[in-house]
């Protein structure tokens, strides 16, 4: 039986039908690792022995018929700025090298509570902050796709090892298109849901107002089903929403006649490769042929995301990040005089460039002098965004675009123009300000065989709409991967 | 309206971020803030006078709980991750002379 080649839900069934055991599927993924991770490096930390362990008690669980949802057995990944009980933790940063979480975060629960086995924790841009997880402190993730371009980011390792068959399913964070656009670029499923369905308790913060927890998965079903599982309401994030709307499974209808679909013409201008345009307006064509309603509207302020992203992004984590301070945890510099001097050598010798980059901006704008000019200047604009996308609502029920104005960057060839990279998340971050969820979906390839994704943009709490067009969209593009030998980009 | 950072902004702005920078580090920083706040600046295009700040996107309260302890003991396993701990506590330098 090829275990491997199993979504995430259909593994869960195999489980279920004792067709395939617990011990396995994570034998089976720890295989793909050990001949993989040496070249794509998704990880990092792989907790093989703690995982075997688990198998065999989930397995116990499930045969005595008190373990029965669709992903109980099924192994995991889980990006690594996710607090995990005993399991180091480290935001892929120095400053947090030896961190061992106390308690798990929520999300992270949820899943165990399902009979999730972890299989580790995945690589990432550090503290989350990048687009194509080459801030790492532990080195690059590399795209599977082709070992010579980025993964995107920051969620680049979740994105790769499903795209690896090194998991079936992975957890990643958004915090301006950090699930999105590396699904993009691996070829697989990402959902960043609505601001507040999952619980940020246990996640370290980068940019709280924006971050949000999801999944990154093999297809829209598996995506479905493992947001029912993470979705909660939780009363340790003070952001946590309560939403009687979570049967997201109900969503899997392969059905989006009279659905309204909204085409902003501002995400298809400058700036956009004709290759991406075409993979995702021939997707549209595809929808549309099922029945949707396709219109094009000018959206507005497109321009003006990036810069108030930055801003409010930027602010927040330089209020966050004071916790590193080297005293309950993590690093501290060797050598210092007295406190203030240990504050600022740990934290100049644990934070990388990006971060103290990052840092540095935020405290500015957040400074006396220029606190009104800029974090409150941006806190306006946000407002006029979230207007500018209300009105559209009004009008659509998805919003279609890219997701990333080209496919992978080549390793080593963003980090030189910090502007440049942030411009790359120009059609992602607009859905964090917004606080609005968004799927990626592959909607093809380039010419150097890289996936192209397609996006999609709901209302808030609209989740069930985006996976209904994703799912409908999925059925007629058929299976994508390399293995059905489909190079040429074209959907079915 | 290019920005030209000071050295004495950068120095500043490294006291509010306890961050202390090599000289190499505080040049580059002049350059990638002033770049930065070159293309923020372009926000100011757009007339926010009567636009009201928006913090939260949804309506949030204050969560309350009453004050009960709900987790256990887990002092030895806070005090494995500190860098530097004594008698139970975490060690830290002597802060006042």
């Amino acid at each position: 039986m090829d275990i491997l080649g199993m979504t995430a839900v259909s593994l869960g069934v195999a489980i279920k039908n004792k067709e395939v055991t617990v011990r396995e599927a994570v034998k089976a993924a720890l295989g793909r690792i050990g001949e993989k991770e040496k070249e794509y490096h998704c990880f990092v930390t792989v907790d093989g022995e703690g995982a075997l362990g688990k198998a065999d008690e989930v397995q116990k669980r499930i045969d005595e018929g008190e373990l029965t949802g669709p992903l109980a057995g099924v192994p995991v990944a889980i990006k690594d700025n996710m607090c995990t009980e005993g399991l180091l933790t480290t935001c892929a940063s120095k400053i947090l090298g030896n961190f061992i979480p106390a308690f798990s975060s929520e999300a992270v629960r949820n899943l165990q509570k399902a009979g999730a086995v972890i299989l580790g924790k995945t690589n990432m841009d550090e503290f989350a902050m990048g687009s194509t997880t080459e801030t790492s402190a532990f080195g690059a993730t590399k795209n599977p796709w082709n070992p010579a371009y980025v993964p995107g980011g920051s969620s680049g390792g979740s994105a790769a090892a499903v795209a690896a068959g090194e998991c079936f399913y992975a957890l990643g964070s958004d915090t301006g298109g950090s699930i999105r656009q590396p699904a993009s670029f691996c070829g697989v499923v990402g959902l960043k849901p609505t601001y507040g369905t999952v619980s940020r308790y246990g996640l370290i913060a980068y940019g709280s107002s924006l971050d949000q927890i999801g999944p990154l998965c093999k297809d829209v079903t598996d995506c479905a089903a493992v947001m029912e599982v993470i979705a909660s309401h939780d009363p340790k994030d003070s952001t946590s929403i309560e939403r009687k709307d979570l049967d997201f499974t109900c969503a899997l209808v392969d059905d989006v006649k009279g659905m309204r679909i909204g085409i902003p013409r501002d995400y298809f201008g400058e700036g956009l490769a004709g290759e991406v345009k075409k993979a995702v307006l021939t997707a549209t064509k595809v929808l549309e042929d099922k029945g949707a309603i396709v219109g094009e509207f000018d959206l507005s302020l497109v321009e003006y995301a990036v810069p108030a992203y930055y801003t409010i992004a930027a602010a927040e984590a330089s209020s966050n990040l004071e916790r590193f301070d080297g005293i309950k945890y993590g690093y501290r510099a060797k050598d210092y005089k007295g406190l203030h001097d240990m504050y600022k050598k740990t934290r100049s010798e644990g934070f990388g460039a990006e971060v103290k980059r990052r840092i540095m901006l935020g405290s500015f704008v957040l400074s006396s002098g220029y606190y009104d000019a800029y974090y409150l200047k941006a806190l306006k604009v946000k407002a006029l965004i979230k207007k500018a996308f209300d009105q559209a609502f009004s009008d659509y029920d998805v919003i279609l675009g890219p997701v990333a104005p080209t496919t992978a960057p080549k390793l080593g060839e963003s980090l030189a123009d910090p502007i440049k990279m942030y411009l790359g998340d120009i059609y992602t971050i607009s859905a964090n300000l917004a606080g609005l969820p968004g799927i990626s979906i592959p909607c093809g390839l380039d010419k150097k065989g890289l996936p192209i994704g397609l996006q999609l943009i709901g209302d808030c709490f609209n989740e069930k709409k985006l996976i209904r067009t994703a799912y409908a969209y999925e059925q007629a593009r058929g299976v994508f991967g390399r293995k059905d030998g489909r190079q040429d980009g074209k959907t079915v | 309206m290019a920005n030209i950072i000071s050295n004495e902004t950068i120095e500043y702005v490294g006291i509010l971020a306890k961050l202390e920078l090599s000289e190499d580090e505080k040049e580059q920083a002049k350059k990638d803030m002033g770049r930065m706040l070159d293309h923020i600046d372009k926000l100011r295009e757009l007339d926010t006078e009567d636009v009201e700040p928006m913090s939260h996107l949804f309506p949030v309260n204050n969560v309350f709980r009453e004050d009960v302890v709900t987790n256990g003991d887990t002092r030895e396993e806070l005090l494995n991750n500190a860098p530097g701990e004594k008698n139970g506590m975490f060690m830290v330098p002597r802060t006042f002379e």
